[in-house]
């Protein structure tokens, strides 16, 4: 895909989070919409897959650690082909797959089960090393959130990718500045995020999250990079693409009301049509 | 017993992985830089690239075992008890038991025979943490015979496995050809009418003790090892209910949420009996020689004996 079709397909994905947010009357838009772009360029562009055999050994893989931005993910994966995109309208609901975190049992694309920020990246880094052991050649990719990163857990994940060279894995994170109780800074500061990934022994780099070129270039310079894995960390806006979303911390975890949506529609669908 | 031979389940535990490395190829094994005291050192001789030490950070460790078996490999994750199955427990429910990962858990050092270290490294509510996790199997074997069986079936089981090994050295008590392990099977090692003992782990080999000083006083005690708490062996339960209309359940755990629980459960539900539970009574455990302590706590056999006569 070109840039455009890139930034359409992100549009549509926007579309899609907002829709199954507001449908399920709860569920975490901030995130999904501050990560709709790489989740876009993930799986449109860079992951080796292939929605028709989403059990391929062979497949590239991705963990989701900050599992509560799933719609951002099932939305991608539902514009990918993994299933229908009408389904994201019964995001939530009873007696049906699609959870509010991610559930790898139950959903065609979904590489692990998520939701306990932290945990993630352990698993994605267990990935990275079946990988190694078996001499394959497939890739795991996993997103966090910068709020995240506070839990221990990741610096001992991080600790061992970076003492055991595990230059297939790549580790993103999604710096919007933003988590529940307010600016990532003022709660617990995690900064500088980048010269601490760099002290675990990772090569760094720092991006603007909604700018594709930026993207690419950063994928195509982690897997130049040998001996080491690879930590994006990218600049982004949460609540990316609706106005009233964007940088406000109250909308983490909180659906759109009815009004609400028509707005935020109306106005990616102005945006969707000026790309 | 001094002509007994006694081995601890962790040497057995080491040695079964290192014998099972062959024939399960996909098995890797992960610990926590413990590899001396969970043995599974013996394995690392064996097969160094299927060995990783993840250095002290047992969650992360957890976690990685659930990655590599979502790509397809069998990982056995060691630890002492108290951070297998204590600090990691979050880590075990939501990264192994909630996608019903194919990861083992070899958790040793559990109960009050860890000794000397005391309080802060006997981990007493293992299996209450464990057997509450939808899908976990919980295996504690009785000894070295058994745990060696039991590595092999936990690794031909697909679906999370809680093992509990111990530290002390054990008499062996299954080194006979009738012996055979299988995943949810109490074992009856005596007969009796009177009461039955139904114990686990090390506690086996005390309960079997116990037995014999019962029947110095014309008490017949059934014994039975439940070595796998889950899923529980009801119907070898309820027939001991039934028959015997006494049970003594043994554990070096807490009598809340172990063994004890479990067996009160099902026959709370499906026959009623009197149900007496011999464990560590919600407390913590303390520093000493592991003999010392299961006296002190009426965990031996002479101990076991007592408690069953008081409650006659």
């Amino acid at each position: 895909m070109n840039k455009k079709e890139l930034e359409k397909k992100a549009n549509e994905i926007r579309q899609s989070i907002v829709t199954a947010v507001h449908a399920a009357k709860s569920g975490h838009p901030g995130g999904s919409l501050s990560a709709a772009d790489m989740f876009t360029y993930l799986y449109f562009e860079e992951m080796n897959i292939d929605p028709k055999k989403p059990d391929d050994p062979d497949r590239d893989r991705f963990v989701l650690s900050k599992g509560h931005t799933a719609p951002g993910l099932y939305s991608t994966l539902a514009a990918r082909g993994y299933f229908p995109a009408s389904d994201l309208e019964k995001l939530r609901h009873t007696d049906f797959y699609l959870q509010g975190h991610p559930d790898m049992k139950h959903t065609p694309g979904v590489d692990m089960s998520s939701g306990s920020l932290g945990q993630g990246l352990s698993a994605g880094v267990g990935m990275a090393l079946a990988a190694k052991i078996d001499g394959k050649s497939y890739r795991t990719y996993v997103l966090c959130g910068d709020g995240e990163i506070q839990e221990g857990q990741i610096w001992e994940a991080m600790m061992f990718a970076g003492a055991k060279k595990l230059d297939n894995l790549v580790v993103i994170i999604d710096n919007n500045g933003l988590q529940i109780d307010g600016k990532v800074e003022d709660v617990c500061s995690p900064y500088p995020i980048d010269k601490k990934a760099e002290a675990f022994n990772f090569h760094v780099i720092n991006i603007n999250g909604h700018d594709f070129d930026e993207i690419a270039s950063a994928f195509k310079e982690a897997k130049e990079t040998k001996g080491m894995p690879t930590a994006i960390i990218m600049h982004t806006i949460k609540g990316k693409g609706v106005s009233f979303m964007e940088d406000k911390v109250g909308w983490h975890g909180k659906a759109p009301n009815d009004e609400e949506y028509a707005t935020a529609m109306e106005e990616l669908k102005k945006a969707g049509e000026a790309i | 017993m001094s002509d007994v031979k006694k081995i601890a389940t962790r040497e057995s535990y080491g040695n079964a992985l290192a014998e099972c490395g062959k024939d399960f190829p996909n098995l890797v094994v992960l610990d926590a830089d413990l590899a001396g005291a969970t043995k599974t050192g013996t394995f690392q001789k064996a097969f160094p690239d299927r060995f990783f030490d993840c250095g002290i950070a047992e969650c992360n460790m957890t976690g990685i075992a659930a990655g590599l078996a979502a790509a397809g490999k069998i990982p056995f994750i060691s630890s002492f008890a108290m951070f297998a199955a204590g600090r990691n427990f979050e880590q075990v429910r939501n990264s192994i038991g909630y996608p019903k990962l194919n990861v083992k858990i070899g958790a040793t050092h559990a109960g009050i025979t860890v000794g000397e270290d005391g309080a802060s490294h006997q981990c007493l509510e293992d299996i209450a943490l464990m057997r509450v996790i939808p899908g976990m199997t919980v295996i504690v074997p009785s000894d070295d015979v058994e745990a060696k069986a039991a590595v092999r079936a936990a690794l031909e089981h697909v679906g999370p496995v809680y093992m509990r090994f111990s530290r002390a050295a054990s008499p062996v008590i299954n080194d006979n050809p009738e012996y055979h392990f299988e995943l949810g099977k109490g074992i009856c090692l005596k007969d009796g009418k009177d009461l039955a003992i139904i114990a686990t782990g090390v506690e086996v080999s005390h309960a079997l003790d116990a037995a014999e000083l019962l029947k110095q006083d014309g008490i017949e005690a059934r014994v039975i090892n439940i070595h796998t708490i889950k899923p529980l062996d009801e119907d070898i339960i309820i027939k001991a209910a039934k028959e015997t209309g006494k049970l003594f359940t043994v554990e070096e755990h807490n009598i809340l949420g172990g063994l004890g629980a479990a067996v009160a459960e099902v026959t709370g539900e499906k026959c009623p009996v009197e149900v007496h539970r011999f464990g560590m009574r919600d407390q913590f455990g303390e520093s000493g020689p592991a003999g010392e302590l299961l006296a002190k706590y009426k965990l031996d056999g002479k101990g076991i004996y007592q408690q069953i006569k008081e409650a006659l």
